[in-house]
């Protein structure tokens, strides 16, 4: 639902280091991004797409690395992967649980020319 | 040729944030985020803590809407100063727009901030605003299923506030099965239990919060 505050800010990041690096073009951005988050692909490409016109990153493409929300067991420390509604741990059962991922939110390279 | 980066989307955000806080403690502010989804009742929740603690603080609001300024006239009512941001379709509050607020409010004469954010149980929870607390209302209508449907907002806070306890009796909610949720989902989060419409519970959060401000 967000997903503008968070191109425009990506968008941001990416330039910049382009600029640093003198690059003639971005081809791809890699952003890495926790599932937890709800940040849809489709809508940071269509809004990237809007950003870039006119600048060295226009028609860069994409890659999302999602990563799945995980917890780590606050009774046995058993880490495992969270699925909709059942959030008890797998090994003994406790409902009480640490998010340890899946809030990520980072670019984690870019793709230059 | 690839350039590692790895860098924190919302980086530039949290730096503002950051000044933000630095601004708040300068004044002895102490500053609450409310959050919830629309018509779980955080306006009524903030007119309820300014009358439960407007003796002991001076309180000053920050209104978050999408659009109009309803809310910010009913506060204003309560005597305290108030400022309306609209984000004109952005669905949450960013720390820019709060840094522009405290500019607009007299922060020497406030101890206390309330924050009411834009109505959204999602985009809120990803942008800190400087705040000491980050509250979120649920209120029993909503139905006790939420914390699974919205974890990061439910693992983000510092509080959390069931609202509309009054209507438990014509709403199926299990009050038990959502405070054991919210337990094990975030165990650093205080659980109140009020009714904005009677008045109910509000003194627990009222003592809570200046336990937290002193």
């Amino acid at each position: 639902m967000h997903e503008l505050a968070i191109t425009q800010s990506m968008f941001d990041i990416v330039l910049k280091q382009a600029e640093q690096a003198r690059a003639k073009k971005v081809i791809g951005i890699n952003l890495v991004i926790g599932e937890m988050t709800g940040v849809v692909a489709q809508s940071v490409q269509f809004y990237l797409d809007f950003l870039t016109k006119g600048t060295l990153a226009e028609g860069a493409l994409v890659n999302l690395k999602m990563i799945p929300p995980k917890a780590q067991c606050r009774n046995c420390q058993q880490t495992f992967e969270l699925k909709e509604f059942d959030w008890a741990c797998p090994n003994c059962k406790s409902n009480g649980v640490e998010i340890i991922a899946g809030k990520e939110l980072f670019v984690e390279s870019i793709e230059v020319a | 040729m690839e350039i590692k980066i790895l860098k924190d989307i919302l980086g530039a955000n949290e730096q503002i944030a950051a000044k933000n806080r630095e601004l708040l403690e300068k004044n002895k502010v102490f500053c609450v985020n409310i959050m919830a989804s629309p018509g779980a009742g955080k306006t009524s929740f903030v007119l309820q803590t300014i009358k439960a603690l407007k003796g002991k603080f001076k309180i000053g609001v920050i209104e978050g809407d999408i659009s109009s300024s309803i809310d910010a006239e009913t506060v204003a009512k309560e005597g305290v100063p108030v400022v309306q941001i609209n984000t004109g379709g952005e669905c949450h509050l960013e720390a820019i727009q709060i840094q522009n607020a405290l500019n607009n409010l007299p922060l020497a004469d406030i101890d206390l901030l309330l924050i009411e954010n834009v109505g959204n149980l999602v985009c809120p929870a990803e942008f800190n605003l400087g705040e000491h607390l980050k509250v979120l209302i649920a209120s029993v209508p909503e139905g006790d299923d939420k914390p699974f449907k919205y974890p990061l907002m439910f693992t983000t806070v510092d509080a959390l506030v069931l609202n509309k306890t009054d209507l438990l009796p014509y709403v199926k909610f299990n009050v038990d099965n959502f405070v054991k949720t919210i337990k094990n989902i975030n165990a650093r989060a205080e659980i109140f239990k009020v009714s904005c419409t009677t008045g109910d519970g509000v003194s627990e959060w009222a003592k809570w919060l200046k336990s937290r401000i002193k």
